[in-house]
């Protein structure tokens, strides 16, 4: 069997990307009597869980640019961001009819009283609010989010009239330590060699892992970075940056390319956040759930729908991802409207002037179409940036 | 969030001389003047939000008060508000974010004064009780940055499935134990005694039961009062500095008093100009008002007979009228279950309902939404609950939009039009139910 090349790879992860009709899970779904579909938005939820109910997880992250809102707009006033009105369009087209529940993580109002919205408008679909602890003891915030999760695991199971082993929990916590590990070493290699991994080719691959079964997904990546590391792509004189405030309403696919086209290299981002949400690899024995608690609480990302305790700490894991992956400076990109990308930048912003880090900031929303301006702000950070490295 | 105004100006205080208002504001008053002295006096002053506020437990310690939504909606009320926002703009936040924020921000960047003209003390300690509104834990983080001092996070779960349940109180006992009381301890250097606590607790119950007396009043007709314009005067005490205190039992028994009275005289709410004329329009009103234009706003609704019976604003800081109080018994799980219960905690299927309930209870000719522009926590799913409250109650709703303290979303015209087509439309279903009758 030969090998798939970076195009084929990236050209099937474009299709599922582009299907709003999320025709690869209905799929899934009807090739065996009895599965299930659990949507969920950003920006994490335990998908152990979900996997280990024999349940496809499948994320739902908006219309994207693609989607014309017909219905959507009439749910919500004009300062209210894009997600959830494009959200709402593709519920009430009836392109979410095969989800038999959905997640709503707690990441900010919005999405909240989205999920209250969600049980008025699909009354037959299983609508959860999942909360997640913001204190960060074990025995605190650790004992409510176990419970919490077993909360989950008991819904699922009777959705699916069979309990939820804990030996399913522990074959699917591989499955996903796996998955990460992967997106991980992905991540890694686009430090590594930025011109090697475009920053357009690494979004839509973890947006197949939104859609695709887990396992699909990982094989998927290990395909794409076989072949990534096969063949030498051309290096471009750019400038490293780290996207920050992409982390629930999608940018366009366009603004992403848009960076790169206008000299900067994406060299890490907090898109799509769920698919390494947790930092660590959850250990495969012990309480599955415990473990996924203890991992949430210790191993998981900083952002900004989770409250940092420690003053100190505040903003530096956004100083630590541009040392880690060594960018010269931080584009902030915010959908408008959007209060915690919005309230949380200034704060980013002071800790990376402390730590010395260029930044620049502007908004979108996941139906921009013009992308001139967001160019040449972009292209005349990079310039800056050039020039004050002195190339 | 929301609530309390202390004083009503000018002509309004012409008019209002009744106890329960004279009372306010001199609760208010030496409330700002037991704040601004604090450098003399040595006291410790703990910043927190209204929903979730623990007045009861912040007194346990000696510590004062201090609510920076009450001290923005006092800056709306002045008419400062406007340009904090601007100058919280210029330091780079948002002009999609909340105004309150941005109004306390930018005050404190221009010298955080006081309703008294002197300073505000730095807090010693922020007491981030996170319920109902995201925002919350992000202003408490930059007032922290601001402020360098401790900060104690006290985690609300949302009742995303309408119910309270154990593994939340639990969650929340456990903080309120082991995390927020040493804290406070620490910070305030007094012991914690769990008496004091209780009394407190049960001096909020009194509060509590007449300021439910007080707000049901508006079942009757005329409504003695208005309980979205004046009711934001009536929850004053309640919402802010004095729950658990003598004083707030004393203001809502004169309160009550004054009620009572109004409606053995068969009197009408009271406005800035005087008693309002004939009760024309009763209505159910949605979402926080807009404070910039205050009066303005109000005098839309008075001008043409409209009295607001009840409001979901005046339940941020508690929901009181569907049953809870204070419970003196169990004083760390009724702490719990009061931050659990306001308003924007609650899902939005519980809000609908309670909007609806509303409507049929007080006899209300429909609901009126005023959204605010940059409040997620009440706007988002506004449209949803308009159409499903007019679809449950069979009665007319409409939708203004304005902002709390951002004076440059509040259009006076686009308000006033939208208002005369809803009481035209609410004449016209009388006329046609009256000659379907
Ligand atoms: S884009 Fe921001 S405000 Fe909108 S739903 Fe997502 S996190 Fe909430
Ligand atoms: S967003 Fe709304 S609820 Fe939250 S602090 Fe601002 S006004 Fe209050």
């Amino acid at each position: 069997m030969t090998m798939p090349d970076t195009a084929t790879i990236v050209a099937r992860a474009s299709a599922l990307f582009e299907d709003l009709h999320f025709s690869s899970a209905r799929e899934w779904k009807s090739a065996a009597p009895g599965r299930k579909v659990i949507g969920y938005m950003p920006i994490y939820v335990p998908r152990e869980i979900i996997h280990a109910a024999g349940m496809l997880p499948l994320g739902i992250v908006g219309g994207g640019d693609q989607l014309e809102v017909i219905h959507g707009d009439a749910y919500y006033q004009s300062y209210i961001c894009r997600i959830p009105r494009s959200t709402i369009e593709l519920g009430v087209s009836g392109r979410l009819d095969f989800v038999d529940g959905m997640l709503f993580p707690s990441i900010c109002d919005v999405i909240r009283n989205l999920s209250g919205m969600w049980k008025l408008m699909f009354p037959h679909v299983y609508s959860r609010y999942f909360d997640v602890p913001q204190n960060y003891r074990d025995d605190i915030g650790g004992n409510y989010y176990a419970q919490e999760l077993a909360e989950l695991r008991d819904a699922l199971a009777e959705l699916r009239g069979a309990p939820v082993t804990d030996e399913a929990l522990r074959a699917s916590i591989v499955a996903y330590n796996d998955n990460r590990r992967l997106v991980r070493e992905l991540y890694d290699y686009r430090i590594a060699q930025p011109w090697q991994v475009p920053a357009a080719e690494v979004y839509l691959l973890m947006r197949a892992g939104l859609v695709l079964p887990v396992e699909q997904h990982s094989e998927l990546l290990r395909d794409y970075l076989a072949a990534a590391r096969a063949v030498e792509r051309p290096r471009r004189d750019n400038c490293r940056v780290v996207v920050a405030g992409v982390f629930c309403e999608q940018p366009p696919l366009n603004l992403i390319k848009s960076l790169e086209l206008a000299g900067c290299y994406v060299v890490d981002d907090d898109l799509l956040l769920v698919t390494r949400w947790l930092t660590a690899e959850v250990p495969t024995d012990g309480d599955p759930l415990q473990n996924l608690a203890l991992a949430f609480l210790h191993h998981s990302e900083s952002t900004a729908a989770k409250y940092e305790p420690n003053a100190r700490e505040k903003g530096q894991h956004l100083v630590r991802a541009v040392r880690r992956s060594k960018a010269e400076g931080v584009i902030f990109a915010s959908p408008s409207f959007c209060d915690p990308a919005l309230l949380d930048r200034p704060m980013l912003q002071h800790a990376l002037s402390e730590a010395g880090i260029p930044y620049v900031s502007f908004k979108y929303a996941e139906n921009s179409g013009q992308m001139q301006p967001i160019r040449e702000q972009a292209g005349t950070f990079a310039d800056s940036i050039k020039l004050w490295s002195g190339q | 969030m929301n609530t309390n105004v202390a004083t009503m100006k000018g002509k309004a205080a012409d008019v209002e001389k009744d106890a329960s208002m004279r009372k306010q504001k001199e609760m208010m008053a030496a409330h700002y003047d037991r704040l601004t002295a604090v450098p003399q006096t040595g006291e410790k002053v703990c910043s927190t939000f209204v929903p979730g506020n623990l007045n009861e437990l912040i007194g346990c310690f000696d510590l004062v008060n201090n609510l920076p939504e009450v001290n923005a909606i006092q800056n709306g009320l002045r008419r400062t508000s406007g340009q904090y926002v601007l100058e919280a703009e210029k330091l780079g936040h948002s002009e999609d974010v909340c105004t309150y924020v941005k109004s306390d921000i930018g005050m404190i960047a221009k010298g955080n004064i006081a309703p008294n003209g002197k300073p505000f003390p730095n807090p010693d300690v922020l007491l981030l009780s996170y319920t109902g509104c995201f925002t919350f834990m992000k202003w408490f983080e930059l007032l922290r940055e601001q402020y360098q001092c401790e900060t104690i996070m006290l985690h609300t779960p949302y009742m995303g499935d309408g119910k309270v349940t154990p593994n939340m109180i639990q969650y929340m006992v456990k903080q309120l134990r082991e995390e927020v009381i040493p804290k406070l301890e620490r910070v305030s250097g007094v012991k914690f005694d769990i008496d004091r606590l209780r009394e407190r607790l049960a001096r909020s119950a009194q509060a509590e039961e007449n300021l439910v007396h007080v707000l049901q009043s508006a079942r009757r007709r005329p409504s003695p009062i208005d309980a979205y314009f004046g009711g934001i005067y009536y929850i004053g005490p309640i919402f802010g500095a004095f729950r658990g205190t003598e004083d707030a039992i004393q203001y809502y028994r004169f309160l009550r008093e004054e009620i009572d009275a109004r409606v053995a005289a068969g009197a009408g709410p009271i406005t800035p100009e005087g008693d309002m004329g004939p009760e024309k329009y009763r209505l159910v009103v949605e979402g926080p008002p807009n404070y910039t234009n205050f009066r303005q706003f109000w005098k839309m609704f008075y001008d043409e007979g409209a009295v607001v019976v009840a409001s979901s604003y005046t339940k941020v800081g508690g929901v009181y009228d569907l049953g809870f109080r204070h419970d003196p018994q169990r004083p760390l799980e009724t702490l719990a279950e009061y931050c659990l219960g306001v308003y924007t905690n609650r899902s939005l299927p519980m809000r609908i309902e309670m909007l609806s309930n509303y409507v049929e209870e007080y006899g209300a000719d429909g609901l009126l939404i005023n959204s605010i522009k940059s409040c997620n926590s009440f706007s988002a799913g506004q449209l949803l609950m308009m159409r499903e409250v007019e679809k449950r109650t069979g009665k007319p709703a409409a939708f203004v939009e304005s902002d709390l303290v951002d004076p440059r979303y509040f259009s006076a015209a686009n308000i006033k039009n939208r208002l005369e087509s809803y009481f035209q439309m609410v004449e016209q279903r009388r006329a046609s139910a009256r000659s379907a009758a």
